[in-house]
Parts: C-alpha cells; structure tokens; sequence
C-alpha cells in the first residue's frame, strides 16, 4: 500500500541523505601501480597489492589525494590539516584483504555545502543549500558474479566468480547531512543534487562520473516525519545508479513510508535494495543485524598532512563551479532565465553550453539537444547527459550542417550513428555515405525521373502553378535519401519546365 | 681443511672474495651441516638446495660482488619469496608459493647471500618458543630438550648450530632479540621503519620489524646494511640513509658513552642468574669507560598489557585476509556449503590455537564498545612509553637491560600457561611500543645455558647498538677466550 506522492509531501516532512560515490579517473589504483581501465579482461589488472597478497603493503596514490582535496575545496569544505586512513574490517569474498582501507572519524573533507537550483512553483529556478557532511576516500572493491542461480544473486548459485580489476580503484565518498525543508520537492531536490555535483566533478575533471558504468553510484536516506514531531526512522537505499532512479527511489520511499505511518506501523532502520525496471526498492539487512566494523586507525600508511600552501594553490586553481559557469555563458548568450528553465528542466542546459564552448552557435545547439538528442534520450529512458554523444560531437554536426555539408535531415542521421557508436561524427558521414549531394549532373537523373513520373504535375508547374514544384522536389529528396540540395533540386526542376523561379 | 660453517659472515665473505674457497663450496657445507643436525634442530621447514647452489653459482661467476657475497642465510618463513613455500609456520598457507619477492628477499638476492631456505617460527610470529609453529617445534642447539626462543627460534637456532652464519627474522615484541638470547647469538631489532616490511607476511602492521640474527656483532651490522634503507613500497619506511652500524661496529668503544640500566627491566620476574651475568656485564661496561648510572621508565610495567591490546587488534584485521578464496588451505568446498561457511572451516582447520587466541582478543578489543577501554587506553601507555623512552635518553646514550627474564626453558614448560609465555617478552616489548632499536647479544652462561644483554638505543641510532655491543663482545671474547659459542655441546654428541 503506498500513499501517493504529493499527498505524502502534504501530510509529513522529507528528510533526506544522499551518500555518492565517485570513482576517481586516476591512470592508477589506489595503493598499487595497477591500470584502472573500464572493461578489461577479468583480473588483468591485478597486482600482490590489490589482491592482498600476504606481504603486500600499501602506498598512497597523491593524485587520489588532491582530486579529493579538489573536489572537497569545490563543495566548500574544510581540508584537514592532518588525518589518517582506516581499516572497515568485515568479510567479503570481492575484498581481497577482507578489510577496506577507507577513512572514518578523519576525513580529509568535512563541512561544506552545494547549492542547486530546483524549479519553483513559477518554473524559474531556486536555489536550495544541501549541506555536505563530508568527503573522504576509501578503496572500491572486487565484483562478484554468482553463477547457477536463477537471478545472478547469490543465492541458488553453484559457485561464485570474482573480478578484481575493480579492487583498489579510488573511491571518493560523499556524504550530505540530512537535507530538511525541501517540502514538496525532496525528489527533485535529491536528482537536482546528483546532477549538480556530477557537474561539478565533471568541471573538475577527477571522473568520467558515468553512473551507467558505475564510476558514480547514490545511496539514498530518507525518512519522514509529521510536522513539528522528531525526524522519523530513516532507511537506506542501496545502488541507485541514475538521475531518474535518484528521483524515483526518494518518491518510492516517501510513498512507501507515508503509508506504513498513516497506518500507525514502525518504520524499519534498514537497507533497501533498489531496483531499475520497477522504480521500486525490496528491504535487505535491518539495523539489527548490522555488522561491527571494528574500525581503527590503518597502521600500514602514514598519516596524510596536506601542505597548506599547497591546498591553497589547489583552491586558486578551482575551475569555476557550474552554476557560475552557467550564468556567465546564458548572460554571454542572452539566453533568458524562461529558456534557461526549460533547458534545466530537460537537463541540457550544461549539455548546450559545453556544445557552445565547443564551437556551435547557441541557437543551433540548443536545438540539437532540445529536438532529435531529447528525443534519442526520451527513447531510450536516459537522461541526455548519459547518452553516449559528446557535446563536441553534437558542435561538429552543427559545423557540418552550417557549411551545407549536411542537411538537417542528415544531420539527424549522424547524430543516430554516433548514438549507434559508429564513431566520430566524421566516420559516420563517410561511413554511412551522407554527404550532400548538390552536383548538378548526379542530381539530373533523379530529376529527369521524377518528371517522368509525374506528368501530371510537371504539366501543372509549366502552367504557371509553380509552388506545385515541391511535390516534385520531395520524390528527388526521397529517391535521393534525403541528401540532395533541396535548392539546387528546386532550381533544376524549373530550368527543365521552363518556368522563372 | 678449516670447517666452513665456523667461520663467521665477515669470514666467509673474505674467503670467497679471495677465490680461496668458491660460494658453491661454502653453500654446499652448510647445506651438508643442515643435512647432518636439522633432523635433531628441526630449525627449517624447507630448505632451498637448488635455489641456494645457483646464487651461490652468480656469486662464483662474479655476477654479485660485495661485502656479504657469497654468505649463507636463514630467512625466517615470514618473509615471502618467489616461487619457494612460504608458511609462516601455519597450515593455512601450506604449500603456497609466493607470486612476488619481499623487498628484504630482493635485497639480499643484490648483496650476493646465498638463502638456504626457510626457517620455523611460531605460527605467524606469535610466539616465544616456536612450539606455536604448525610444523612441530624447533630445539634449542644448547640443549635439545629445550626451546630455542621464538617468534624467530628457527633463524636463532639455526644460525647458533652452525647451519648459517646469518638469519633474518621478525620482531614485533621481540622475537629476534628473546631467541638470541637463548641461544647465545646476537639479534637486532632495528629501529621501526629501517629495514622495509614489503613481503614480511603482517602480524602487527605497528610493530612488526625484520631484522638480522648473526653470531658477531660486525656480522649483524652487515646485514642490517644490506637489508637495511627507505623502501618506497612501504609506507612506514623511513626515507634516511641506514645509521652507520658496520663503522660503529668496526669502532666498538664505550668510552665515555652513557649507559642506563632500567630499574623496571631488572629484579623481581628476572632469574637470579639471569642478572648475576646482567650485572656482570655492566661492570664490564663501567671498566671499559661507559658511565653506567640508572633510569627509571614508570610506564614500561604497562607495556605488556598494552602490547596485548594492541598487536592481536592489527593481528585480528591481517589475518583477516586468510579466507581460502584466492589462496592457501580450502576446507569444505563441497558444492553444498556456502561461502561463508566454507571460509569458517578453513580458518578453523587453518590457524593453531594461539593464532585463534589472538584473533579472539583483538576482535574484541576493535569491537564497538569497547574500542576506547581497549584497543584506545593501549595507544595512551603507548604514547607513555614512548615519553619515557625520550625522558630516558636525556639522561643517556643507551638503555640496558637483560634480554630476556630467563635462560630456555624445556619444552612444554608454558604451553598451558599463556601469561608465563607472554612475560618472555617482558623486557623487550617496549622498545617495539617506541620504535627505537634493540640488540640482544650474549654475556655469559647461567645453569650452562646462555644469558642475553639487551641494549636499547633511541629512533635512528641503531649505531649505537653496534658500538656498544662491539665494545662488549671484544671485551667477552678476551674474558672468555673466544666466543660463547664455542662452549656449546657438539650436536652430532648431542644426537647420539
Ligand atoms: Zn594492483
């Protein structure tokens, strides 16, 4: 039984959590020289340390350190002037050391904030503060593929196989303190949160944050209270990998919730396990079966102590955060806060803005992303930030229509090609066989045929009607597939009838 | 033709280098030795032959060149080395195989030593006796009814019967220093962070320290040098050059140095002729011209407990890696139990009693709860400790005590009595809680069994060991007419 959504905004307050974590794009691991490349052959990139081989120690990959310093100075945190790592010790055949090395009462981050702008009541946006608890780095862990059983879980399965190539990647974690007050929008603000710090990481450049991939994954708390009454019991939302998830899994929750309450029943402390295909989540361990992770202080790594002078260089050298990327290239643009809005809303507005920094005028890119790619990511049930087209692919397609190297029919075609990964927009114009054809005696063979086909009409042009011409433009367009010169064809109809333009 | 197993490091190496013996010959003496009395000393749990006879064979061929080329030794099966078992004396890593050279292995290897093989240990370092070891305990070569010391009896053991002239061992509450006490050998435990811990299987990550067991006092200091210095694959190495100890060795003189003898480290717990020999040798530094006066460390009377708390707590989360998944023992995989079940069987059937032990207190000591009565009260007395330590050292150059409470005892003697077994490592747990560096080296005999001096010296002046130690050992050996060693019972008699 759920309640339904904005009626269970109406009658209690959201609470909500967000803990993210990012996989570093650092060219090694963690504590060990091992390539960290997505989709290699299982345990190829694997080395005694990773595997945690008896012996093997440890050694701390610095960039790993200043990317999370990077991105804590980006969410306005404090950067600790001294902290050390620490051992979470708990049993998992995908941990190779049985323990992970991550880091618990000293972060290197804590304390900042991130602001994202949510869609008001009147469609302008607002802004909402989501304070940050803190950022630390800890260690990704091995994949386990469970073999046999019906559903790839490990129960029923005959045996186990595990990948490590994943173990030691670097893994930032980022951690909101609860987020109050959001009234009706505790969903949209929980999305607009993920999206905006993926958009920060992504300036940043510290990870490819694909969270298809896994290189950015959520875990969503949420509880509920009426209110003036104590925060209520909150539960925890395992692997919500993206934007729309992050949205659904908070509305499934307050649902879920609000109706277990209305009813006068108890609200487990417990972990929930999202699922993509339903939008819904099935409860998995509850607090009291929780393990202890007899943290303490990991004794095989000193400690680390970044150099103040050395962080404040970092902080100098921050790009600017997209928000105010975002205002500086909408005022360079003259966009209006109405088309900015509309843009946030379809999630594009970075999207048309990096296609703009890549070349293409504003006009152009904002009607790639809005048109044919919203469309693409509408059919696909993504986001458009997550589908696999760069916003330089989307300027260069936009280059080649404005130099009548393409049509916009053609240009609709490259972009399904690139979406199809058939490589740069370049390859799929070669590839597919594309380009505009405007020569005038390729084109005179259709055209003869299409006067030939049409006697009727062809009488009717000669006559004087000429804007029935464009019954015969569109049979060379079709016989053509789209990549005649419309103009040229338009023209050579009418020299052959006889007729002024 | 002279016995090649009696010369010392410094010997041999000179012997080879001159090409008046070849390191096959030298390599194949011991190997002979070993054949002879391991089966009465039971000091190596596999011996290397052919690995042996081909560095042995580089060395010949002029590929290695240096002070220690062509020296055979004991490496203690803690340290991992490619292609050849490493147990860490426990079943649940029988018959593994390292993929990869500990960084002391590697090192070794460069300086030409010839390692015979693996020695016996208590199962993974836990131990004063080496009755923990999976494999069946190692005899003391002094008295084969006796224990030869532990976590590192094996390389003590070895290196006193003449099976090597050189060891390597661990020391994470003084398992290189109590065995060579005991055995009548020198043992050092350099300072934390001087010799790399890359490929030293972890028993406590904090303390764990390798470190070189020798028959004099110039020999150890070689092979501190050679496995010695900054290792960019540990974290807690220190990035400084190796303290100058084979120069301090070669100088060997007290003179004018300050030496202190811990009020707490003597007395009440200590044999009554454990420091008869103890006192003996103070004078004797007093005669050579130390100023010998006395420190007290209040704290050190906590250092047990504190070290209780604090090595089974790291000892808990680095064994926790044993789990049967991608390497060592398997129990129970019969297609009908589950993970879980599986890797309890094998950590059950894989690890002795002391281990589990251990394991069990430094669970409990991490748990939630009672982290800060525990694992967290230990860190404070070993801040204190560690103060005591540097109050001390103001007021001295070095730190004197006996190595060890008393002389090897017979086996069996604490099996059933864990505590008596802990307090062998009364005097020497505190310089692993502080850091610094500890020599035990031998100062006489006492019921015709041998008594160890420890020597403590602050962070980074493991120099100071060997000057000291040198001083002493000179001044012995002209007492006693040779070394101690020489005193001890011929082994092939003692087998008969
Ligand atoms: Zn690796």
């Amino acid at each position: 039984m759920t309640v339904p959504y904005d009626q269970a905004l109406s009658e209690f307050e959201a609470v909500i959590g967000l803990e993210t974590h990012v996989e570093l794009g650092t060219a090694a691991k963690m504590f060990c020289g091992c390539d960290t490349s997505f989709g290699a052959e299982p345990n190829t990139h694997t080395c005694p340390v990773c595997l945690g081989l008896p012996g093997a120690l440890p050694v701390v990959n610095a960039q790993a350190i200043e990317s999370t310093i990077r991105i804590g100075l980006a969410l306005h945190c404090d950067i600790a002037a001294w902290c050390r790592f620490a051992r979470k010790n708990y049993f998992y055949p995908d941990m190779p050391k049985n323990f992970q090395t991550s880091q618990y009462d000293e972060p290197l981050c804590t304390g900042g904030y991130l602001d994202v702008d949510v869609p008001g009541e009147d469609g302008t946006p607002e802004v909402v503060r989501v304070p940050i608890e803190r950022v630390h780095l800890e260690e990704d862990t091995g994949k386990s593929l469970h073999v046999g059983g019906a559903t790839g879980r490990i129960h029923g399965a005959s045996h186990s196989l595990v990948d490590y190539n994943r173990a030691g990647i670097p893994l930032v974690e980022i951690v909101t303190r609860p987020v109050v007050g959001t009234g009706p929008r505790a969903a949209e603000v929980a999305r607009a949160y993920v999206a905006e710090l993926r958009d920060v990481l992504r300036g940043l450049g510290v990870s490819d944050v694909r969270m298809e991939q896994g290189s950015l994954r959520c875990d969503v708390n949420v509880s509920l209270n009426r209110p003036g009454q104590p925060w209520g019991t909150r539960s925890e939302t395992k692997n919500v990998n993206s934007l729309r998830s992050v949205e659904r899994a908070v509305r499934s929750e307050v649902e879920r919730q609000a109706a277990r309450l209305r009813d006068g029943e108890r609200i487990v402390q417990e972990t929930r396990h999202f699922h993509e295909d339903t939008g819904l989540s099935t409860p998995g361990r509850s607090k009291e079966e929780a393990t202890d992770y007899r943290y303490f202080p990991e004794p095989d790594l000193a400690p680390v102590a970044p150099d103040p002078a050395w962080v404040a260089e970092l902080r100098a050298a921050l790009p600017d955060p997209p928000s105010v990327r975002r205002k500086r290239l909408t005022a360079e643009l003259g966009l209006s806060a109405r088309d900015s809005a509309a843009m946030v809303n379809a999630g594009v507005l970075d999207l048309v803005l990096a296609t703009v920094e890549a070349g293409a005028p504003a006009a152009e890119a904002r009607n790639m992303w809005l048109g044919p790619l919203a469309q693409a990511a509408n059919t696909r049930g993504v986001e458009a930030a997550d589908l696999p087209v760069a916003p330089a692919q989307v300027a260069r397609v936009v280059e080649l229509v404005s130099s009548g190297a393409l049509t916009a029919g053609l240009a609709r075609q490259v972009v399904d090609g690139v979406l199809a990964g058939e490589g740069e927009p370049d390859d799929v114009v070669a590839g597919r066989g594309l380009a505009v054809v405007s020569d005038e005696g390729a084109l005179g063979e259709a055209v003869d045929a299409a006067l030939a086909a049409q006697p009727a009409v062809a009488e009717k042009v000669r006559a004087g009607k000429v804007q029935a011409v464009g019954a015969l433009v569109g049979a060379v367009m079709k016989a053509t597939r789209g990549q005649a010169d419309a103009p040229v064809v338009r023209r050579l109809l009418l020299e052959r009838l006889g007729v002024e333009g | 033709m002279t016995d090649l197993t009696r010369l010392t490091a410094v010997e041999t190496a000179a012997a080879v280098a001159s090409r008046d013996v070849s390191a096959v010959e030298v390599a194949r003496a011991h190997l002979d030795r070993i054949a002879a009395v391991d089966g009465a000393v039971h000091a190596f749990l596999h011996v290397d032959a052919d690995g042996a006879l081909a560095q042995a064979a580089r060395v010949d061929a002029g590929e290695v060149t240096g002070p220690l080329a062509g020296v055979p030794l004991a490496l203690k099966d803690v340290i991992v080395t490619r292609g050849v078992p490493t147990t860490v004396g426990s079943r649940i890593l029988e018959g593994w195989r390292p993929p990869y050279d500990a960084t002391v292995t590697t090192r070794l290897r460069d300086a030409g030593v010839v390692v015979l093989g693996k020695t016996n240990m208590d199962e993974f370092a836990m131990g004063s006796s080496t009755e923990h070891s999976a494999y069946g305990p190692t005899h003391n070569p002094w008295d084969l009814t006796r224990t030869p010391g532990g976590s590192g009896g094996g390389s003590a053991a070895a290196v006193a019967a003449y099976e090597a002239p050189l060891g390597v061992g661990t020391d994470t509450g003084g398992s290189i220093r109590q065995p060579a006490s005991v055995t009548g050998t020198v043992g050092v435990k350099p300072t934390y962070g001087g010799v790399s811990r890359f490929g030293l299987v972890a028993f406590s990550s904090s303390l764990d320290q390798a470190g070189p067991c020798a028959r004099t006092v110039l020999d150890a200091a070689l092979l501190h040098e050679a496995i010695g210095g900054h290792d960019p694959a540990d974290s807690t190495s220190i990035d400084a050059p190796v303290p100058p100890v084979v120069e301090a060795a070669r100088r060997a003189s007290v003179q004018g140095l300050r030496v202190a003898v811990v009020r707490e480290l003597t007395g009440e717990g200590y044999e009554a002729g454990v420091q008869e020999r103890f006192d003996e040798a103070v004078a004797l530094l007093s005669e050579l011209g130390a100023t010998v006066t006395e420190v007290s460390c209040p704290h050190f009377v906590h250092a047990l407990p504190a070290y209780y708390l604090i090595a089974p707590s790291e000892a808990s989360s680095n064994l926790a890696r044993f789990d049967s998944v991608r390497y060592g023992l398997r129990v129970g995989d019969d297609g009908d139990r589950s993970l879980e079940e599986v890797m309890s069987l094998t950590r059950d059937a894989g690890f002795g009693a002391e281990v589990k032990r251990r394991i069990i207190l430094g669970t409990y000591a991490l748990s939630s709860g009672y982290y800060d009565a525990y694992y967290g009260q230990a860190q404070k007395v070993r801040t204190l400790i560690t103060r005591d330590f540097t109050a001390a050292f103001e007021q001295a150059d070095v730190l004197v005590s006996p190595a060890s409470p008393g002389v090897a005892f017979p086996l069996g003697a604490k099996l059933d009595d864990p505590l008596a077994m802990y307090r062998q490592d009364l005097a020497t747990i505190p310089s692993n809680l502080y850091g610094g560096p500890a020599m035990s080296l031998p100062v006489g005999l006492s019921e015709g069994l041998p008594v160890g001096l420890q020597v403590m010296a602050p962070t980074m002046r493991d120099d100071l060991l060997y000057q000291v130690g040198g001083a002493l050992e000179a001044a012995l050996h002209d007492r006693w007419g040779g070394p101690l060693l020489a005193s001890a019972p011929e082994l092939e008699a003692a087998r008969a």
